[in-house]
Order: structure tokens, then sequence, then C-alpha cells
């Protein structure tokens, strides 16, 4: 985190915006001077007027002069933000929380599974992989999206595809007309990745529903609850441990996570009133 | 040579994983090999389900079609699956349409030889459906998922 006021949003500029899903946008904006991060890590947002949201960051962490954010518009703050053009100024605060295991992950198989719009935050991961593909064992990305149009990076995950060193799976929940890939959820995807489950760690983002299962099947696929890691959200607002919003349970998202270890908040998940 | 062969594949599908030989002898004498050109159909809604597949190579979509939609696929399957629940329980009709994506080789178990074997042997019918079972309660949980459409905004 900088070392400025962590309350105080710095002013930046959106370079470009590109439409990736039929409500996802992608903000390329000039980061604020000196910024850094690391793959998992968020921003809080601002649309000025509008409002703040914290937004993972979806670009390659190693290209410093970039800051990439992809943004579904669900609500106000959201919708505002993706309608941000060329120029327009956003607000940024952050990086903020713990990202993803990359350190523990070396030497190590690794598995990301991956569902919906939780392909943004685990892209930096992915980018970090492969450019440090000697430091991994087998790497496997397990996508699953709701339908063919809304797969997101499709054209970044075809180019992947044909590299013969990390397994790509695709799969969406339904499919109609010309569409040959698999279909059933991304959990089905498991039991055909190719990992050693005692040497793996495992990346998992998506909608909460998405983790539980994913994390239940990783752990039946052999995978320690300790080496499955999970990106949770909730309502953040401060973003640095103060307001409590996104209290779960004895930690805070923003701050202890928004990265934890399955083994961590497992118990969690399933609580209601939570 | 025929049989022989058809035991060591049934004996390697996951599905029939460790199975007694005394039972794989048994379920051998219903099986034989298929293949399937990619577009053509194992079989359709509303067709008598006399038979479940086993998929040793290749992928296929189970659907349902709906007019003025097409052809909707909730589910591909492939190498190692199986194919076909519906020839477990009266009135034996599949309720969706199966179609092979790509060239598939299968091997297609009789159902009604299958079930009548069963019925002498008990213990092997109890095999069979702890086999099943967790098939049906792995399908079931993947269509609730389905259902649920966690991927919507409302999630």
């Amino acid at each position: 985190m900088s070392a400025a006021d962590p309350m105080l949003p710095r002013v930046a500029r959106v370079r470009r915006r590109r439409r990736d899903g039929p409500d996802v946008w992608t903000l390329d904006v000039d980061p604020p001077e000196g910024f850094t991060y690391t793959p998992g890590q968020f921003n809080m947002l601002t649309a000025f007027g509008v409002g703040e949201a914290p937004i993972s960051m979806s670009g390659d962490c190693a290209k410093t002069g970039r800051l990439i954010h992809t943004i579904r518009a669900v609500g106000a703050v959201s919708s505002a933000l993706t309608r941000l053009g060329p120029g327009d100024a956003v607000g940024v605060r952050g990086p903020f929380g713990v990202g993803w295991p990359m350190e523990v992950a070396a030497g190590h198989d690794v598995v990301v599974v991956a569902g919906g719009l939780g392909l943004a935050p685990v892209r930096p991961a992915l980018y970090r992989l492969l450019t440090e593909r000697s430091r991994y064992g087998k790497v496997a990305l397990l996508y699953g999206t709701r339908r063919p149009e809304e797969i997101l990076f499709r054209a970044e995950l075809e180019e992947w595809r044909r590299r013969l060193d990390i397994q790509i799976e695709v799969t969406v929940d339904h499919a109609i007309g010309d569409w040959y890939g698999n279909v059933g959820v991304a959990t089905t995807l498991i039991p055909r990745a190719r990992f050693d489950p005692v040497n793996t760690i495992a990346i998992v983002c998506g909608p909460e529903i998405m983790m539980r299962f994913a994390s239940v099947a990783l752990r039946d696929a052999g995978v320690a609850p300790g080496s499955i890691y999970l990106s949770m959200e909730r309502s953040m607002k401060c973003a640095i441990g103060f307001c409590g919003h996104c209290q779960f349970g004895p930690v805070f998202v923003c701050k202890d996570g928004p990265v934890f270890p399955y083994e961590k908040i497992s118990r969690l998940l399933s609580m209601r009133e939570i | 040579m025929e049989i022989e062969g058809l035991e060591r594949i049934i004996s390697e599908h996951p599905f029939f994983a460790k199975m007694e030989k005394s039972f794989l002898d048994i379920v051998v004498g219903c099986a034989k090999n298929v293949r399937f050109e990619a577009g053509q159909y194992l079989f359709h809604e509303g067709e008598g389900a006399d038979q479940f597949y086993l998929v040793r190579h290749g992928r296929l979509a189970l659907q349902i079609t709906s007019p003025g939609r097409g052809a909707l696929t909730f589910q591909t399957l492939g190498e190692g699956e199986i194919v076909g629940i519906s020839w477990l329980i009266p009135p034996y009709r599949w309720a969706y349409d199966a179609k092979a994506l790509e060239l598939t080789r299968a091997i297609a178990m009789d159902a009604a030889c299958l079930r009548g074997k069963c019925e002498a042997d008990h213990d092997l019918g109890y095999d069979m459906m702890k086999r099943f079972m967790p098939v049906l309660i792995q399908r079931l949980q993947a269509m609730r998922m389905q259902i649920l459409d966690v991927y919507g905004t409302h999630a």
C-alpha cells in the first residue's frame, strides 16, 4: 500500500476501455506514480460523484505502466465505472489485501479454478505462472461460466491453449447452437485436470457457491485444505480493516484477505449468519 | 477373443474399477463395442432406454430440444464417463438426446440383460447400485448448481 493517506484516492486517467462481455468492461488506466501490486490484490476505484467500489486488478503485475481492472456493471458505482472512457478521471486507492500465494506455489503443481468474472482476479496469477513457468510444476486453468457468449478473455484463453505447458479447460453451464466445447459446471473439470494432488496449490475464484463446491471437489481429489486458496468477496468500504463492513467472522476480508486458505475459512463458509 | 477384449476394456473403465471378477464375467455378457461418428445420435428423447454406454474415447452432448431455440446442451461427457441413467427405472425411456460431438467409441451395455442379471443376483445388483449412486448424486449436484445460475448478477 502507498505511504500516502490510504483513505485518499489518487486521481488516474483511463487510457482505454474494452468490452469483454455482455455487461463486462475492462479499463486500462494510467497507474498513479510508483504503483505496484501483487496478483490477487484489489483497488478501491472511485467513479467521482457516484461512489467507490472494490475491484481486483486483472492485468499483469510485471507491466507496471498499466493498471487493468475488469468490471461487471451490476450496481450504480460499477455501472458508472464501466462507462468511463479514455481521458476520464478515476479515483484509485490501493493496492489492498493479501493476494494469491505465488511464492508458496513455487515448486508445486498449480490448479486454477475460476468461475464467471472470477477469471479476472486470477489473471494476474496466470500471467505470473506463465512468465515464470519454470518455477512451477504442472499448471492447469479450469474455467466455467454461464454460456459461451460470456467467456471472459476468450482470445487470450485460446492463445494460452496453444501453449504446450499449460492445460486449459473451459466449460459453460448451458449452450445452444454451434458450441462444441464442454457443458457442465466448473467442478466437473477437476477430475480432468492433470496434477499431483499431494503437491498442488489450488487457486479458486468465483461466486461463493461455486468456490464451496470447487473446494470440496479439490479435497475429494486429494488436495489438502491448507493448499486450497479462495478469494472472498464481501462489502469492502474502507479497505484497511477499520470500518468492519467486510468482517467475515474473526477476519476482515479487505485486510486479512481477500485471499484465504480454505482451511482458515471453511467453517465460516457454511454459516448463514455471516 | 472378443469377450476377453471386452472384459479387459470394461475392467479398465473407471465406472467398473475394482469390480469382482465373478461380477465382471456376468457384466461382459451384456456388453458390446459400439462406435458413433461425429453428429450421430446415440439415442433420442422418448425412445426406449434399452442400453447405457461406457465412453472409451470421444465426446458427446446431452441435449433437450426446445421449439424455437434448437438443441440446448446441458451436459457434455467424455472418456471414462457413462451415458444413460434412464435404463435403471421404469418406464425405461430416454428423457433427452445424446449426440456424438466427435468420433466416439463406447461399450454399450444391454439394459434388459443387465437388469435381469441384477434381479437374479442381488449382490451384483447392489454392486451396480453403489457404482451408479455416486454418478447420480454428482450429476444431481451439478444440475443444482446450473439451476442456481451462480454466475448471474444476483450471485
